[in-house]
């Protein structure tokens, strides 16, 4: 075990090293300079010379813009990351761990707090469903579950901004504080505004994401429905009610703790497109902003961190799947 | 003699010719022995889920409305929706100013209109089933247009994917050792490259390369996508013929001497075909969210050019949110509708190609 765990994190070393070496020459290639977008003016108007821009721009390490350029930059940029250092934001000029960090917080709330409601909605209502196979309940769930899951989440979040910030105000369009809110309220009075306004997002959160969960969950009970230990269960005359709950639902668990494993960059990366239409100042936004204007570092940060995630996530779902199933053993 | 040829045959045929027409609607007992082609128990086990016949029959709608609509459209230019220009609006405002001099009211009104080159913004006619937009588009023949482009490309994008993710994880489920390692290091790695970012840095940078304004762009970045997207069908095909290949059948064919082409291409690769399918079926409507959500960001196909995507863009300004729904609606309502329709069908495959299943 402890040789295969091994084995996989030299792996992942290499993934991410060649992730990152992908990422970064195409952020290099990105024509959006934001050195040139914010010394444009100084450079139209004569105060900045030529040289004194291309200092600047040594400064930062972006003078280069050739292969062999590109990849010095590169190792600089790997030196730095072996260090912990990821550089600082060309927008706000602070440390991109320090901005990671900071907005992770608020992305993080929003994806735990759905997924938790995901969950409770979708694991009683699987098991349900598949306890009636083809029945009414499972006909009609599986049908509102695909459909929503079909919704894109654009169109879903300006759906319920029109109907329930707009027509109905009942909610904020955007953001996490309301503007009408008045300086120096307490701390609960803001963290009661900010609940309010994190509904909606978190509604379309649990509306995309439940079907997909209450899918899993009832294959997976079928699945269970029709081993042997259950025929033996009920064999030996267990009352359904215990069949279901205690033989049942304990093995669906099985595949689902690994499944949760694997969601961990979705849970601290943020989700970009439901963060944009919402205004959230989470990560995702973040990183969409970084990208669009061509802050390297921070965009840089972001795509690793992502990276990083996803490849911790599909190694710990397999190592949760050797420990929650002792049937499972892992390494060859 | 041709007469009683006919007549032999047609004795035994009414009876079953109902038997397979019975088929569809209720079995007794003769015909449920029947033997049936796999394909046609497949087709039967498909049909008779009522949603996947629901999914089929809105593909069908939507490749109908998308392809052969804008043939009835008045607002149908050369290949592509043109600007009503015939019903020009005047926008006006009027001012009135009311004067007192001595003792007495004055009106006067001050019309101020600008005859715009377009009917734009119109509401819901009979000549605009959906409205016009801002440059006078009607938007219903640009939903059908932009239908052809999303369509188009989910089924471009889903194809080449397959061939490259049957070819690749063919290879390294096939030969093994290094060359099956190799590969599955890349799938490894391609699979942790976020999608969305990757995209938006492309989209910038092919901008930048003087794609901005031709529909090429979509195309390369479609083709981008494909790149990043081939994983999970290797992955698939990999993983059936690892099982596949320590089968009797193919030790049979081993034995028989058949080249190695004809081991994969007549051997493995048909048994896993069902798979494939249902996987096409259900990665076609995330590649039309795909496009969609490109779109939505700004990023996807030229801004002029009408795609679903590009059209549902237009709800991100929040005055086209509020009081022009008609602009994003329709495209909304069409992403979700053919994202549903192709899960309901791959869905409906699925269970049909499933031999464990029992109803």
């Amino acid at each position: 075990m402890v040789k295969y765990i091994i084995k996989r994190l030299l792996l992942c070393a290499f993934i991410i090293l060649g992730v990152s070496m992908i990422i970064y020459f195409l952020l290099r290639i990105m024509p959006v300079q934001y050195l040139e977008e914010q010394f444009r003016t100084q450079l139209d108007m004569g105060i900045l010379k030529e040289e004194e821009f291309n200092r600047i721009k040594a400064l930062y390490g972006l003078d280069d813009n050739s292969f062999g350029g590109i990849l010095k930059g590169y190792f600089t940029w790997l030196g730095n990351f072996f260090k912990g250092d990821m550089g600082t934001s060309f927008q706000t000029g602070s440390p991109v761990a320090y901005e990671i960090k900071s907005k992770m917080g608020i992305s993080f709330a929003i994806s735990f707090v759905s997924m938790i409601l995901e969950l409770i909605i979708a694991i009683p209502l699987g098991i349900k469903c598949a306890c009636n196979q083809y029945g009414k309940l499972d006909y009609g769930a599986t049908v509102v579950c695909m459909t929503l899951t079909a919704f894109p989440t654009f169109f879903l979040g300006n759906l319920f901004i029109k109907w329930f910030a707009v027509d109905l105000g009942w909610f904020e369009v955007g953001g996490l504080q309301s503007s009408s809110l008045p300086i120096g309220v307490s701390g609960a009075e803001k963290f009661g505004d900010m609940l309010w306004h994190m509904i909606m997002p978190m509604t379309v959160l649990v509306m995309l994401n439940v079907g997909s969960y209450m899918r899993y969950q009832r294959t997976n009970t079928l699945e269970v429905l029709n081993s042997d230990y259950i025929r033996t269960a009920r064999a030996k005359g267990l009352s359904e009610n215990k069949v279901i709950y205690k033989h049942v639902f304990r093995n669906t668990m099985i595949p689902l703790v690994t499944v949760m494993a694997s969601t961990l960059p979705m849970l601290f990366g943020g989700a970009m497109i439901t963060e944009e239409v919402f205004a959230i100042p989470g990560i995702g936004q973040t990183a969409y902003q970084a990208l669009k204007v061509g802050d390297i570092p921070l965009a840089m940060g972001y795509n690793m961190f992502i990276a990083i995630l996803t490849v911790i996530g599909i190694l710990l779902s397999d190592i949760m799947y050797a420990v929650v199933d002792p049937r499972v053993k892992l390494g060859k | 003699m041709e007469d009683t040829n006919v007549e032999k045959l047609n004795t035994p045929l009414p009876e079953g010719d109902g038997g397979t027409e019975q088929d569809l609607h209720g079995e007794n007992l003769t015909e449920r022995a029947k033997v049936l082609s796999p394909a046609a128990t497949v087709a039967k086990r498909f049909f008779r889920s009522k949603l996947s016949v629901i999914g089929l029959v809105v593909i069908i709608a939507l490749f109908l409305f998308s392809f052969i609509g804008p043939l009835f459209s008045p607002w149908r230019g050369n290949g592509g929706a043109i600007p009503d220009t015939k019903n020009v609006q005047p926008i006006g405002t009027v001012d009135i100013k009311r004067y007192e001099v001595d003792g007495v009211v004055y009106e006067t009104y001050d019309v101020v209109y600008d005859l715009p080159s377009a009917n734009i913004n119109a509401g819901i006619s009979k000549d605009h089933w959906m409205g016009t937009d801002a440059s006078g588009y009607d938007v219903m023949t640009r939903l059908m247009y932009g239908g052809r482009v999303s369509l188009t490309i989910g089924f471009v994008v889903i194809i080449l994917e397959t061939l490259l993710g049957v070819v690749l994880g063919g290879i390294a489920g096939y030969f093994g050792k290094w060359v099956d390692n190799l590969i599955m290091r890349i799938v490894d790695l391609l699979s942790c490259i976020p999608t969305i970012p990757i995209m938006l840095i492309l989209g910038v940078v092919l901008d930048g390369l003087g794609f901005a304004a031709s529909i090429m762009k979509l195309y390369i970045m479609m083709a981008m996508l494909c790149l990043i997207g081939w994983v999970g069908t290797a992955r698939l095909v990999r993983g059936q013929i690892l099982s596949l290949r320590e089968q009797e059948f193919m030790l049979a064919a081993k034995c028989s001497g058949l080249s190695t082409a004809k081991k994969i291409f007549k051997h493995l690769l048909p048994n896993v075909i069902p798979q494939l399918i249902v996987s096409m079926t259900l990665g076609l409507g995330n590649v039309i969210l795909m496009e969609a959500t490109l779109g939505f960001l700004g990023i996807g196909a030229p801004l002029g050019t009408a795609t679903w995507g590009n059209m549902i863009n237009l709800a991100s300004d929040a005055i086209n949110r509020q009081f022009y729904p008609n602009l994003w609606l329709g495209s909304g309502v069409c992403i979700t509708l053919a994202i549903l329709a192709f899960n309901f069908v791959g869905d409906g495959l699925r269970d049909a190609f499933d031999p464990k299943m029992k109803r």
